[in-house]
């Protein structure tokens, strides 16, 4: 059942590598309101970072950003393809404005989707370890042992990563290989989303000539940029606000441990609105985004909107709402859409986890006044997160709207290691810590 | 709200623009099209006949005007290194009507005309400053005369043709060898002469045996017979006799010293028929 998408996994692995090697590669974000491209320039030799302000974070030295752009997405719904050559339109103008700024060609891309429904399952295995000492081939054999559920046949496994392993009585080991023990025990966050969406997007990147690098779900990689150190080792929820879907996910010990979505966002406050004024949808959007918030005040009473209801008779339609009213609509929304999260943290025993921190990111998180109205809603420690500061990244890339695709950029340059990734060569591993450690001294002295 | 272009690029555009930013294909545009392109329109240009021809004439021409300026004309040449019949020799072989245009000069074909004469051992010719041609020459200077079957002919020190005598008259200085394979042991030869100078003014010359040893003939018909290895030595030792004992003086025709251990007198007949007379009066006052 496995073998298939092991295949693919690990075929898209050794594309990333590949493209890591040649110095290029582009990440795409394909939200429900728009799609960002941006262009990562790989170089080992660039530690003049640490002049710019950017300190050696999160091994984030490694890459530069050389180019980005956003366009507004089509064709997509709930961060579902809907109607793929409208997407595929959409992802073209990004890459191609991208581009046109790196002034360089990309051909593999690594993309990151919101919708298809993600599902979390928890999985735990357990192998007697075949010598004294933990080896690569007793850790691939554990995370096979993991039996996987039945998620359906319509569905696809988009991670499936190794939380925590337990050697003998020791739990909370990271990496148990060279340690001594007979019995070695892992949990596993694995997550399913639909194939069709996925399909789509996939379609839809290689009809844009690019090869896809690697396949993300977009509530993880905010995650990953949004939560700081801290957060995510103590435990945290990250909620990215976005266009047609609110992502959540769980971080604890660096690991993500669990992530849903639901299936309301931003486009359903401007829909909302433009219910409510019977305006044009972009106009909604205009004024959502100038006047919008979620607390008032006795001074939104007075504050009036201009508003225009574009029929042609300009006399006629135009009219103006109070600041109040606006809200009065805004309002029940958002608490819907953070009441729903709520309801997905509490299944998810969030409140279990020693730390309640929750991050609000994303493009639906700029609303004036959400924080306080969060706090309401999802527990007193709630804060609006923003991405990570990343070299070469614009100053228009920089809102909480792009902390998935900064994130998708941090794990393009550290990527998690996936279950997939334990049956490679042993020698190729190897490598790795001799590599960490030049690469200490030549940023230590 | 007037409607907007859509801002999204055709497949073909998108491919178009992914073509263009191809480092390969950047660099094509830069360097090989108008290359290309260059190539292309000369090409066409010339591909009429008379056009061509003319182009041809016209840069022939430009090379001429060239090569006339004072700058480049060569008006003189010097001979250094050789002797004046030598100079006037390379002269004539060269044969250059000055004033020329350094253009027209072929100097390695001209280096080789030099070469090929005889009495030239090395050459190098220049085109200086001033439009002098500076032919340097090393000259054979020769040593020995060599008579042969073609001829008598002057040889330098190593054994190389320099020039050719019609009789021996023309240089009685130099001294005279003959018999085949003489002209390859030339530098043997110059030192027998070199030890045979107390008997300089009865050496008639050297004569090459069987091209592997040498005859010395002296006048009154005497010859001194030299081995193959080291007739230096030989030689040395008959002079060496000679001088304390008047070897040669006496009615002696051959002197063989091809066995260095075994020399060999030959005598005359006066000197045989004297010594009879003497074996003759030596038995009487024995008896």
């Amino acid at each position: 059942m496995m073998g298939d998408l092991f295949r693919n996994q690990q075929a898209m692995r050794a594309m990333r590598q590949s493209a890591i090697q040649k110095g290029v590669i582009a990440v795409l974000d394909v939200g429900t309101s728009k799609i960002t491209c941006l262009i990562l320039v790989f170089d080992e030799k660039a530690h003049a970072a640490i002049d710019e302000g950017v300190g050696d974070l999160a091994g984030q030295e490694r890459f530069r950003v050389i180019g980005a752009a956003t366009t507004r997405s089509r064709g997509v719904e709930f961060g579902e393809t809907t109607a793929p050559y409208e997407t595929e339109r959409a992802i073209r103008t990004a890459v191609q404005a991208a581009q046109k700024m790196a002034q360089c060609r990309v051909d593999h891309v690594i993309a990151c989707a919101s919708g298809g429904r993600p599902r979390s399952y928890g999985l735990a295995g357990q192998v007697q370890v075949e010598r004294e000492i933990v080896t690569e081939s007793d850790v691939a054999g554990v995370l096979a042992s993991c039996d996987i559920p039945d998620y359906g046949a319509e569905r696809e496994i988009l991670h499936a990563q190794p939380v925590n392993f337990v050697l003998d009585q020791r739990s909370g080991l990271t990496d148990p290989r060279n340690h001594i023990g007979q019995h070695l025990a892992c949990d596993m966050h694995m997550l399913t989303a639909d194939r069709a969406p996925i399909g789509n997007l996939v379609h839809c990147v290689r009809r844009c000539d690019l090869e896809l690098a690697g396949l993300a779900i977009s509530s993880y990689v905010s995650g990953i940029s949004a939560l700081v150190e801290d957060e995510q080792e103590l435990g945290a929820a990250c909620v990215d606000m976005g266009g047609g879907t609110t992502g959540i996910s769980i971080f604890l010990k660096r690991h993500m441990i669990y992530a849903d979505t639901v299936r309301l966002g931003g486009e359903q406050v401007t829909h909302d609105i433009a219910m409510g004024f019977k305006i044009p949808a972009n106009m909604a959007e205009r004024i959502k985004t100038f006047h919008g918030g979620v607390v008032a005040t006795g001074m939104d009473d007075r504050d009036m909107i201009e508003i225009d209801g574009a029929s042609g008779n300009w006399g006629r339609e135009r009219r103006a709402v109070s600041r109040a009213e606006l809200i009065g609509i805004m309002r029940p929304r958002v608490e819907e859409v953070l009441e729903a999260v709520r309801e997905r943290l509490d299944a998810a025993g969030f409140e279990h986890l020693p730390s309640q921190q929750i991050v609000l990111t994303g493009g639906a998180s700029q609303v004036p006044g959400i924080d306080s109205l969060a706090t309401r809603i999802l527990g007193q420690q709630v804060r609006i997160g923003h991405p990570l500061r990343v070299r070469g990244l614009p100053q228009a890339v920089t809102g909480g709207a792009f902390s998935s695709v900064v994130g998708l950029s941090l794990l393009a340059a550290h990527p998690q290691d996936e279950c997939w990734d334990f049956e490679m060569s042993h020698d190729f591993r190897a490598a790795r810590p001799l590599r960490r450690a030049v690469k200490w001294f030549r940023v230590n002295w | 709200m007037r409607a907007m272009k859509d801002p999204a690029p055709s497949r073909l555009e998108y491919r178009m623009n992914r073509l263009m930013l191809r480092p390969s294909t950047r660099s094509f545009l830069r360097y090989g099209l108008p290359v290309i392109a260059l190539a292309a329109l000369a090409g066409l240009w010339s591909i009429d006949e008379d056009r061509w021809e003319r182009t041809v004439a016209f840069a022939a021409e430009l090379r001429r005007e060239i090569g006339e300026r004072p700058e480049f004309t060569v008006k003189m040449m010097i001979v250094e290194g050789a002797s004046s019949e030598l100079a006037a020799s390379i002269r004539k072989s060269l044969s250059i009507e000055f004033p020329v245009s350094s253009f027209n000069l072929q100097l390695a074909e001209l280096k080789e005309t030099v070469q090929a004469l005889d009495a030239v051992a090395r050459v190098s010719l220049q085109v200086r400053s001033r439009g002098v041609l500076i032919v340097e020459v090393d000259e054979r200077i020769p040593a020995a005369v060599w008579r042969s079957s073609d001829g008598l002919v002057l040889l330098d020190k190593t054994g190389h043709r320099t020039a050719a005598v019609p009789s021996r008259g023309f240089r009685p200085d130099l001294p005279l060898v003959a018999g085949h394979g003489a002209d390859a042991a030339i530098p043997e030869a110059l030192q027998l002469f070199d030890v045979a100078r107390p008997i300089r003014k009865r050496l008639r010359g050297l004569v090459r045996v069987g091209d592997r040893r040498w005859d010395v003939v002296l006048d009154r018909g005497q010859t001194i017979k030299l081995p193959d290895s080291e007739p230096v030595t030989a030689l040395n030792r008959v002079v060496e006799l000679n001088v304390a004992q008047d070897l040669l003086e006496r009615d002696v025709s051959v002197v063989d010293f091809r066995n260095p251990q075994r020399p060999i007198l030959r005598l005359g007949s006066t000197a045989i028929r004297s010594f009879q007379d003497a074996q003759a009066m030596s038995l009487t006052d024995d008896g």
